[in-house]
């Protein structure tokens, strides 16, 4: 097993910039997942880890050796693709050999290998199918027995559960964890799911156009986002966001939205100063928010979704976009279209220049 | 010694010779691939490029030994003559009359018939696929000697019907067009059925668009195969009136026998028309000739 | 709806259904099926050496007169030396070319478009250009210092391997396309996965390109036969059959009969042959090649 480091690593095809100036450093036997939407170069950076795209300038090293001119075969990873990208001419058996095959590793010592990987997988009693004879799990089963059968330093998984329905994926998803812990392999796994991306990873990195926005363990990112970027991009439902300003009148100091003002700490008045141009966005978490009579902030309701055990109250606040409201489902029910009133848990409440998009936090 | 990268991940010496070699061999191979690629064009394009050259040759230079490779004073006059005592004009004007006519029909024939497989329940209907699909089995070769009769006897002998109407229809484009036909989702049929719209009107305006690259695919093959007819067209034409491009360089080639570069010039007019078109239409023309190879 | 109304319904639609068939099916009557049974019935009868005599039924003499006669065993040994000297030949040339541009490098669609260019040549062209190349008086033969006396085409030792690379040079950019398709048809991730795996060029071509290519391949290799099979402009404008019957192909010799030698009965005995051969030759591709094929999922 090996850590992996990409260091200032870009990749441009032509004009567009798909990776840039990436630094990153996966520790070894951390389970590291890259999330951002379609299109962020999460899946550029992976492919060029595994050597399948040059790189336009940085370096990237996997255990202590730069592999920027290293074959993908001499590399040691395994990859584990989105389409599982199994041979349809091969069996199952054949498909898990083929890593060992292609490396000359004698017969006698591919045997037990790829029993013991098709045990680890529970695909003993499908060594002999073709692949199109298999369900979309198995399949995906089988792409992952053919990438632990070397034992590389490395694996690298490209949205390897994508392809699932939702019940297998939530399955499969503790069962790579397991496999990870298992094996004690690091892995790098690509996803634009924030949900596998939360359960899942020891740390997450998340991209957007290219750039890297944060690392850092799930919680961390969850609780305190970088940016405006991660702070809509992780969380179901996502964090409210509302242009805002903040005041202070006779000694204290206030958060001033379009729904009235809540007081806040002093440091919030720090923070605000930070803000290139004075300009804020306030964000609040729908859980951190509540219905509540004597709350400062007026707001409609507009529609509620009961999803069972919890509902979310989708308000209107002034002219500003929808704001959700995490609501236990035996709280009172307010009624659609009335005038609510509502309060924010102050710890739960995050600061951010309105033009840069960046955190904004008061000095330590 | 050994240069910082990053925290802690160093470039050993060893491994930086390695990379280095490694950028050499990469660029020796990129020399090599190029060299390997540009030796075969040269040898695929040679047998066009001499014919270019040799078109625009006198015969006397023609025959000149080492050969002549570059025209530094290329004559034009062979193609003039090729052209028009040659009457490869009016072989051209007979091959784009006679592959139009096959082509159009060919594509209504097949439209109509691929429809009906695709959208109508009849009785029968399986059986008169498979006749439709033994068409394929029997090669056009093995019917020339009826085919003769026939056409004589309809007075087509040496006319643009005697070289089209026999190849008006055909099986594999039924075939071809059916399949892109029942990729028609059925709700599409449905909807169109609500709003009044009976077969014939459907298949025009619905069925037909959205097979267009089934259309475009047919149409190329259809083209291909018309253009390039040799053994029938030679048997059922007997002068230069409707003699096709293929049997009139044939014709040029046996009459221009001391002059070789009007034969070249020929077989450059003969050819144009195609290199155009694969030109400016590569994509369906690929798509064309690949349509056979369906999977499965 | 009422079931009477449902059943006239019914009734218009096989109406429509048989009105589009119409068409192709007055052609195929017409000029496919009838002559192409007629050429049984014609082959029972001997036709005249002279025209206007009747025609005389002779049961199936004609049949294995023809049939066991060494000119159409000649003509069948030629027929089947050209379809191997040109089809295998053809179909690994486009593969050759179809990998070497399915490479990612600078300026390859240039490569692409010259490697499929001779799809724009028509037998006739190829014929013709190939023709007047290996012409003692004009070709460039001598000048690359092979022999021109007698002339390749005149050559009984030569003049099938010419027309064999004439052929294989007018159907190289139909190769080069349809075995570029079946490339490009495989996925790239099944090939980086098997970069990634660690299978070199040569046992990635050979354990995964190859057989994932293998309909392709049996595609062309039928089509392909059955074309070689159907050949006839080369010869016809390179070499008449000659010299020595050496070149006198199947095709070519169904031709001679009804033109040359103006005899219906003889030229159907051969197209009798021609289909069954090809008949034959087709299934027994399919029978033998098809179960060595893997088609995907």
């Amino acid at each position: 097993m090996a850590r992996v480091v990409l260091d200032h690593v870009t990749k441009r095809f032509g004009d567009v910039t798909a990776v840039d100036d990436l630094c990153l450093e996966v520790e070894d036997r951390e389970f590291l997942v890259l999330l951002g939407p379609s299109g962020c170069g999460k899946s550029t950076a992976l492919r060029m880890i595994a050597g399948l795209e040059s790189l336009t300038d940085g370096r990237i090293a996997i255990g202590d050796r730069v592999v920027n001119d290293v074959e993908p075969k001499d590399r040691d990873i395994a990859m584990v693709f989105q389409s599982y990208a199994l041979y349809p001419h091969m069996s199952v058996a054949r498909n898990i050999e083929f890593p060992l095959r292609s490396r000359k590793v004698p017969e006698d010592e591919r045997t037990p290998l790829v029993q013991e990987a098709a045990r680890a997988l529970g695909l003993t009693d499908l060594l002999d199918r073709k692949p199109a004879q298999l369900s979309g799990g198995q399949r995906q089963r089988v792409a992952l027995a053919r990438a632990i059968v070397r034992r590389p330093a490395a694996f690298l998984m490209d949205e390897p559960l994508s392809n699932l329905d939702a019940k297998l994926r939530v399955q499969t998803r503790a069962e790579l964890i397991e496999l990870q812990r298992r094996l004690d392999a690091t892995v790098i796994y690509v996803t634009h799911d924030q949900v596998e991306a939360m359960t899942m990873g020891h740390r997450i990195a998340i991209m957007n156009d290219g750039v890297l926005q944060q690392v850092g363990p799930p919680q961390d990112v969850y609780e305190r986002p970088a940016n405006l970027f991660v702070a809509r991009f992780i969380g179901a439902p996502p964090m409210n966001t509302i242009q805002g300003s903040v005041v202070v009148e006779g000694g204290e100091t206030l958060l001033a939205t379009p729904g009235g003002r809540i007081a806040v700490p002093d440091a919030f008045g720090a923070a605000a100063r930070r803000s290139s141009t004075g300009e804020i966005v306030v964000g609040v978490r729908p859980e951190h928010l509540e219905v509540d009579p004597s709350g400062p902030i007026e707001a409609r309701v507009a529609v509620i979704e009961s999803l069972g055990h919890e509902r979310h109250v989708v308000c209107r606040i002034g002219d500003e976009p929808l704001v959700i409201v995490r609501q236990a489902a035996d709280e009172p029910r307010p009624a659609e279209g009335s005038s609510v009133r509502l309060r924010a848990e102050v710890e739960g409440i995050h600061l951010f220049d309105a033009v840069t998009g960046v955190r904004l936090e008061a000095p330590a | 010694m050994a240069t910082e990268v990053s925290r802690g991940i160093t470039v050993s010496e060893a491994d930086r010779r390695a990379a280095q070699r490694r950028a050499v061999r990469r660029r020796i191979g990129n020399v090599a691939r190029y060299t390997l690629l540009t030796v075969l064009a040269v040898i695929v394009l040679f047998p066009i490029y001499i014919t270019i050259v040799n078109s625009l040759l006198t015969p006397s230079q023609i025959a000149a030994r080492p050969p002549v490779l570059f025209p530094t004073d290329p004559a034009w006059g062979a193609y003039a003559d090729a052209w028009n005592q040659g009457s490869m004009s009016r072989y051209l004007v007979n091959s784009v009359i006679v592959t139009t006519l096959i082509v159009a029909g060919q594509i209504v024939t097949a439209t109509l018939a691929a429809y009906a497989f695709a959208f109508l329940e009849f009785p029968l209907k399986r059986t008169l696929f498979i006749v439709f699909l033994a068409t394929l089995m029997v090669p056009f070769e093995v019917t020339i000697i009826t085919n003769l009769t026939t056409v004589v006897n309809l007075g087509w002998y040496n006319t643009y019907a005697g070289l089209a109407v026999p190849f008006l229809a055909t099986g594999f484009g039924a075939f071809l067009l059916r399949q892109a036909f029942l990729g028609v989702p059925g709700d599409l049929r449905d909807a169109a059925a609500l709003d009044g719209y009976g077969h014939l009107r459907f298949m025009v305006r619905v069925a037909v668009p959205l097979a267009r690259p089934a259309m475009a695919a047919l149409a190329v093959f259809s083209f291909l195969g018309a253009w390039n007819q040799y053994l029938w067209p030679l048997i059922v034409t007997k002068d230069a009136r409707y003699r096709t491009l293929q049997i009139g360089l044939r014709q040029l080639r046996a009459t221009s026998i001391d002059q070789v570069n009007v034969t070249f010039a020929g077989v450059v007019i003969a050819a144009l028309p195609l290199l155009i078109l694969l030109v400016i239409f590569q994509k369906q023309l690929v798509r064309g000739l690949t349509a056979g190879a369906v999977k499965g | 709806m009422t079931a009477v109304r449902f059943w006239n319904r019914r009734r218009r639609e096989a109406g429509l259904g048989y009105l589009m068939l119409v068409p192709s099916l007055l052609v195929f009557s017409v000029f496919v099926f009838y002559p192409f049974l007629r050429n049984f019935y014609l082959g029972f009868f001997r036709t005249p050496p002279f025209p206007g005599l009747p025609q005389r039924y002779v049961g199936f003499d004609q049949y294995r007169e023809i049939l066991t006669s060494s000119a159409f065993s000649n003509s069948m040994r030629v027929t089947i030396v050209f379809a191997l000297l040109t089809v295998p030949t053809g179909i690994i040339l486009g593969l050759v070319l179809a990998m070497l541009a399915n490479q990612q490098l600078r300026g390859i669609g240039w490569y692409r478009t010259i490697f499929s260019s001779t799809v724009a040549t028509s037998v006739a062209v190829a014929s013709v250009i190939f023709g007047t190349l290996l012409n003692p008086q004009v070709g460039l033969l001598p000048w690359l210092g092979i022999s021109t006396t007698p002339s390749i085409l005149e050559n009984p030792k030569y003049a099938l391997l010419a027309v064999a690379v004439t052929t294989i040079w007018q159907n190289l950019g139909l190769s080069f396309i349809v075995m570029s398709s079946g490339l490009q048809a495989i996925p790239d991730e099944i090939i980086e996965a098997s970069e990634v795996d660690g299978a070199g060029p040569v046992p990635r071509f050979l354990r995964v390109t190859l057989p994932l290519l293998s309909p392709t391949v049996f595609f062309a290799v039928v089509v392909g036969s059955i074309v070689a099979f159907q050949s006839f402009g080369q010869i016809d404008l390179l070499t008449q059959g000659g010299p020595l019957q050496k070149t006198n192909v199947l095709t070519y010799a169904i031709y001679t009969a009804l033109r040359g030698e103006q005899n219906e009965g003889k030229a159907a005995v051969l197209s009798v042959a021609l289909f069954l051969v090809t008949l034959v030759l087709t299934i027994a591709q399919m029978r033998i090649l098809e179960r060595r094929v893997h088609y995907g999922d």
